[in-house]
């Protein structure tokens, strides 16, 4: 048996000894899992900081380190993305990569990392994945066209509390694309849905509400996702814990603005904001 | 996907003809097991409600065509979705977690083939009256003819996994019409998932219960 004191670094805190299995894999080919040993790993490191202690030990075996997504380190850009033991973000709900501590993993323990594994993110090196598509469905309609220049008087467009709070709990998806990875059907429901909704319930998203709601359902269609079956698991994975409620939501939107497309008085589709 | 998107119904428009589709037929299956419920009544009661129903042809055809059209869009969409769903994937994870996705909604496909298989043996069996029936006729006589088909102990036997796995079936696909039609949230949720529930116990053990009843000597 392991005293506890055997794995204590110099400053004291307990480290671990890990059995690594990384995904590996270069533009236009298959790829496959590397394994990797990594010793002394503290448990108040983050995900991230144990990648980076196993791509210096790479260095310096003269070996290639393994490419990964990253950025603010906080849990609030979206840019980590890894599926940790099939879970996208590890195994702690309501965090995202960078937030996960080594502290949630045991000593001797095999953890298997791979990217997301959808059709609509081809890898573009190792651990990081073309999340593009999301910003092409952004592109369709996550915006409302206002004139810019100086802001108008706060007041002026009245948002009840509760309508604001929804909007913002809405606007919390950080695009990480955890929902896709999730999802057993590859679909970007959860994401389209948030961002849908955030605008959608506003009243700066009315003019453009029906458009928008089109435009970004046929772009996320377009770009191979999936279709949600109601399997839930996206929720379960998001690190800022989106409800199915956004689906259900966009659901009913994208019901509406058919019927009222299918009903306008032209009968052709409208084009407004464009 | 496919390049072409007039080829390629929206994703949600798929899933509102789906949504749709099983509403009809979820709500058929309580008209049918209600109808079935009169087995317990006696031989003249089913007999007598069997004749009824062939008197009204209007009726009887009317609904026919509805259900008809119900299964194709059903079975069309399900394939659809399943196979655009594959794709979408890209084989999925080396290793699988699942943390919440239930066992019926993981099986939707596997039920749906299977109760597929179970409506087309039924329809051959006390339908068109081909199948398991030993060549007899029995005309108007349905009690007799039921008795008769559940006698068979594989018989009775392959309806009652077929109709557990209805209950599997109508569990997440009831549940996931109101999802679908957007008239869910986090609050009504989880009652709708315990009504969904109910309603495929209820139609299953219905439906069960007279099968059961021929196997064990309660109905003769």
């Amino acid at each position: 048996m392991v005293k506890e004191h055997d794995n204590l670094d110099s400053h004291g805190e307990q480290t671990l000894s890990l059995r690594l299995r990384v995904w590996r894999q270069s533009r236009g080919t298959t790829g496959h899992f590397e394994d990797h040993a990594l010793a002394a790993v503290p448990t108040s490191a983050s995900f991230l900081e144990m990648m980076d202690m196993l791509n210096e030990q790479l260095i310096k075996e003269g070996k290639d380190t393994f490419a990964f997504d990253h950025d603010c380190r906080e849990g609030i850009c979206g840019m980590c993305s890894m599926t940790i033991n099939g879970m996208p973000h590890g195994p702690l709900p309501g965090v995202t990569t960078c937030q996960l501590h080594m502290r949630n993993f045991r000593d001797g323990e095999m953890i298997t990392v791979e990217p997301w594994r959808a059709k609509a993110f081809p890898v573009i090196k190792d651990l990081a994945v073309n999340r593009s598509a999301f910003d092409k469905v952004i592109q369709a309609g996550g915006f409302i066209t206002v004139r810019t220049g100086s802001a108008t008087e706060a007041n002026n467009t009245l948002i009840p509390k509760p309508v604001a709070d929804e909007a913002m709990d809405a606007a919390e998806c950080i695009g990480c694309g955890a929902c896709v990875a999730s999802c057993k059907n590859g679909s970007a429901m959860l994401f389209v849905g948030a961002k849908i909704n955030h605008l959608n319930i506003l009243p700066q998203g009315q003019p453009e509400r029906e458009r928008r709601t089109l435009a970004m359902v046929k772009t996320m269609d377009d770009a191979g996702f999936g279709n949600c079956t109601n399997y839930g698991e996206c929720q379960a994975h998001c690190p800022k814990s989106i409800t199915l409620d956004v689906i259900a939501k966009l659901n009913r939107d994208y019901l509406r603005a058919r019927v009222k497309e299918f009903f306008s008085s032209t009968g052709k589709p409208r084009k407004g904001g464009d | 996907m496919s390049a072409c998107s007039c080829c390629r119904p929206a994703s949600i428009g798929k899933k509102i003809v789906m949504a749709l589709s099983g509403l009809v037929l979820a709500g058929f299956v309580l008209g049918h097991m209600s109808g079935n419920l009169l087995m317990f009544k006696g031989a003249d009661a089913i007999n007598a409600y069997a004749a009824w129903l062939h008197a009204h042809p209007g009726m009887l055809w009317g609904a026919r065509v509805v259900l008809i059209l119900s299964t194709v869009a059903h079975i069309w969409t399900g394939v659809l979705l399943t196979l655009e769903n594959r794709a979408a994937r890209a084989g999925g994870p080396a290793v699988e977690a699942t943390r919440r996705a239930t066992l019926s909604s993981r099986t939707m496909p596997y039920s749906g083939v299977v109760i597929l298989t179970f409506l087309v043996f039924h329809l051959l069996h006390y339908t068109f009256r081909t199948v398991a029936l030993g060549g007899q006729e029995f005309g108007d006589k349905v009690y007799e003819m039921v008795v008769a088909g559940f006698s068979q102990p594989a018989v009775a036997v392959f309806y009652i996994i077929s109709m557990i796995l209805l209950c599997l079936h109508l569990s997440h696909g009831i549940s996931s019409v109101f999802q679908t039609l957007g008239l869910r949230n986090e609050r009504w949720r989880g009652r709708l998932d315990a009504v969904a529930t109910a309603y495929g116990w209820l139609i299953a053990l219905g439906f069960i219960s007279i099968p059961l009843a021929v196997l064990l000597g309660c109905i003769k």
